[in-house]
């Protein structure tokens, strides 16, 4: 009896603790200015807005394959279940009809839904949170322009215990640091404006930064790259040489690769071919510079030491069957020596996204191909054909492996395995 | 000896190689600047001219009418067609540029290689010449010949060409649309055919085409809306 009382107690307290923690820790409202901010319908605000939409990638997650744009309902494959992202045309039962300009940047800033519910990280509000106040209001403005969609959200597929949004307080606690971008006084204004879009609405971070079995990514390990959750695409890292860090390319080549989907130094493919089509070929000229000027300066760190001699031995027989292999059908496109024919055909030889570490985007092009997206400065991007049904996963192995080590390249012999694991899975 | 071993390996090797550096499936072209360059990343499946290739699947696309070409392509860069190594491919590429692969391939004239299928049944033959140049009243399906043309090369502006396929990729199709996975837009007339179509009479139709010998000229023929047995939305809409 005297237990059950203490039991009973120890669980009111505990209630009491959570109930107090969860008062303090949720966050709370944004400074009230008692004015009620309407949508700023000016032609010149929504064209402002339009353009930050689109370098923010909102039609990405926010458009199903063959729905209507900004209506929602694409799924999210998470590893921890699907999600579906929520219809924000100007709807105003299922869509964004209802909110207000605070609202809106409310949820950017914050996190924190109109309903006070809060987001799952799969909405970059880590990155959205950099926005300032004025992008925020044009976005908004814009997307009460589009015509509103009357389309209901789906409701989240995720596991038990993911479905309960409380928990993301530990995640938010863990990974979240809210606040606008600070211009750092000691850059020029080019590397700030570069800083801004990457860190903020190109939310660049998403990928390039590994996330952890949390589903978060830590601040230290900011841009070092990452296999992409669900894609089985490895992002590479953007500070490190060995992988797509830029500390040796040209400005004009970064800006390429980005806006124009194609450069001197190598076309970009898969997930990122999406991100240019969708969102950096609709950059001005000065944009695309800008975060090439601030990418290009990332400091240079390298997660992993260099691979040593005795891994990148290569088994001679292989290697001669990788170079047979490349001469037959690689060559005529990507040269003899792996010079390419840039940029219509990225080089190979010193071609970081084919050294580093991780093999899976140069073997998964080898199987399935892949065009370059057809952007405004290149509307006929070359492509390269699938090799799945001609190569088998020694031939696959032997010429992945042949042009990680040939021509000074200094990557390590990929197996015939690795290259049947991605042969199961489906081209995307 | 291991060594004369390697060397009796090497050369029959080389051999092969040069043989397959002739096979229209490995990637070549003139001119940098130019579509037959752009569209190397189609080849290794529907051969260099668009002929198909050794391969058993992948259908011949050289000479289909270009309205058809295009139409498929952006079905499957919408997700319309599913075909998932297709759809990857032509995921990100314009509407303009679809237009100009669709033609470029639409103008080509690559040999028909036959493909027959070995022994068939003459009770099949017969049934299928009999669905595809006269049709089938009972079960309302039309001739195949009303519209992919007298001689099956397809008709301006959106109908396929039947010519030099594999009967595995007919059949796959007719299946495919029998099922509504694949579809165009409405009225779709296939379909209306294929739903009416028996897994014996779909064997039967396409045995039937493999078996026909390829036609001298292997143009589409010009379009006739007229003489077509029901409306299709794909011809319509095609340009």
């Amino acid at each position: 009896m005297k237990l059950a009382a203490r039991i009973a107690l120890g669980a009111v307290v505990v209630a009491g603790i959570g109930a107090l923690a969860l008062h303090f820790l949720l966050p709370g409202e944004l400074p009230h200015d008692k004015q009620v901010r309407h949508a700023n319908a000016h032609t010149t605000v929504i064209e402002r807005g339009e353009y930050l939409a689109r370098a923010g990638d909102c039609v990405a997650c926010h458009t199903d394959k063959d729905g209507q744009v900004f209506a929602g309902g694409r799924p999210m494959p998470t590893p921890f279940g699907n999600l579906y992202a929520p219809n924000i045309t100007p709807d105003d039962d299922t869509g964004i009809g209802r909110w207000t300009a605070d609202d809106f940047y409310r949820m950017m800033h914050t996190g924190v839904s109109r309903d006070g519910s809060l987001l799952y990280p799969a909405m970059p509000f880590a990155s959205y949170t950099k926005v300032t106040r004025a992008d925020s209001d044009a976005i908004f403005a814009y997307l009460m322009s589009v015509p509103p969609v009357r389309h209901p959200n789906r409701p989240h597929e995720l596991h038990f215990p993911f479905d309960n949004r409380d928990l993301l307080l530990g995640w938010r606690s863990l990974y979240f640091r809210e606040g606008e971008y600070k211009p750092d006084p000691a850059q020029t204004s080019e590397w700030n404006r570069g800083a801004y879009l990457v860190q903020g609405l190109g939310h660049c971070a998403m990928c390039h930064t590994a996330i952890n079995a949390l589903g978060g990514s830590s601040e230290s390990k900011a841009f070092e790259g990452g296999m992409i959750p669900n894609q089985n695409w490895y992002a590479p890292s953007l500070t490190s040489n060995r992988e797509a860090g830029l500390g040796d390319w040209d400005i004009q080549d970064i800006a390429d690769l980005l806006q124009v989907g194609a450069s001197h130094r190598g076309a970009v493919y898969g997930p990122m071919a999406e991100v240019v089509y969708n969102s950096l070929q609709y950059l001005s000229d000065e944009d695309a510079k800008a975060m090439a000027v601030y990418l290009r300066a990332l400091p240079k760190r390298d997660s992993e030491p260099p691979p040593t001699s005795q891994a990148r031995l290569v088994d001679p027989a292989v290697m001669e069957l990788g170079r047979k292999v490349y001469a037959q059908q690689c060559a005529a496109c990507h040269g003899g020596e792996g010079k390419g024919q840039p940029p219509a055909y990225p080089p190979l030889a010193g071609n970081q996204s084919i050294t580093m570490l991780s093999p899976v985007n140069s073997i998964r092009m080898v199987l399935n191909g892949g065009y370059a997206p057809g952007t405004r400065k290149n509307g006929r991007p070359y492509g390269m054909p699938p090799f799945s049904h001609i190569l088998d996963d020694n031939e696959v192995a032997a010429v992945v492996t042949y042009i990680r080590v040939a021509w000074d390249n200094a990557g390590t012999p990929v197996t015939p395995a690795q290259a049947n694991d991605l042969r199961k899975l489906l081209p995307e | 000896m291991s060594r004369l071993r390697n060397f009796a390996l090497i050369v029959p090797l080389a051999w092969a190689g040069a043989a397959a550096a002739q096979d229209a499936a490995t990637p070549s072209f003139r001119d940098l600047d130019s579509v037959e360059a752009r569209v190397q990343g189609c080849v290794t499946c529907h051969g260099q001219s668009g002929q198909g290739t050794k391969d058993g699947y992948y259908p011949r696309i050289a000479g289909k009418p270009a309205g058809y070409l295009y139409n498929q392509l952006v079905a499957f860069r919408d997700d319309e067609r599913r075909y998932p190594p297709m759809n990857y491919l032509v995921a990100y590429l314009p509407d303009a540029y679809l237009h100009e692969i669709a033609d470029y391939f639409a103008k080509l004239r690559p040999e028909l290689v036959a493909h027959p299928v070995a022994n068939p049944a003459p009770e099949l033959v017969a049934r299928g010449a009999e669905l595809a140049t006269k049709g089938d009243v009972a079960t309302g399906v039309p001739a195949c010949v009303s519209c992919h043309g007298a001689s099956l090369t397809g008709m301006q502006p959106g109908v396929p060409g039947l010519t030099g396929l594999r009967p595995t990729y007919v059949t796959a199709q007719l299946t495919r649309w029998r099922t509504g996975d694949r579809h165009a837009p409405e009225p779709d007339c296939m379909k209306r055919v294929a739903t009416r179509l028996s897994d014996p009479d779909i064997a039967a139709v396409t045995t039937w085409l493999s078996l026909q010998p390829p036609p001298k000229d292997l143009s589409p023929e010009k379009a006739d809306i007229d003489r077509m047995p029901f409306a299709c939305g794909s011809q319509r809409g095609a340009k």
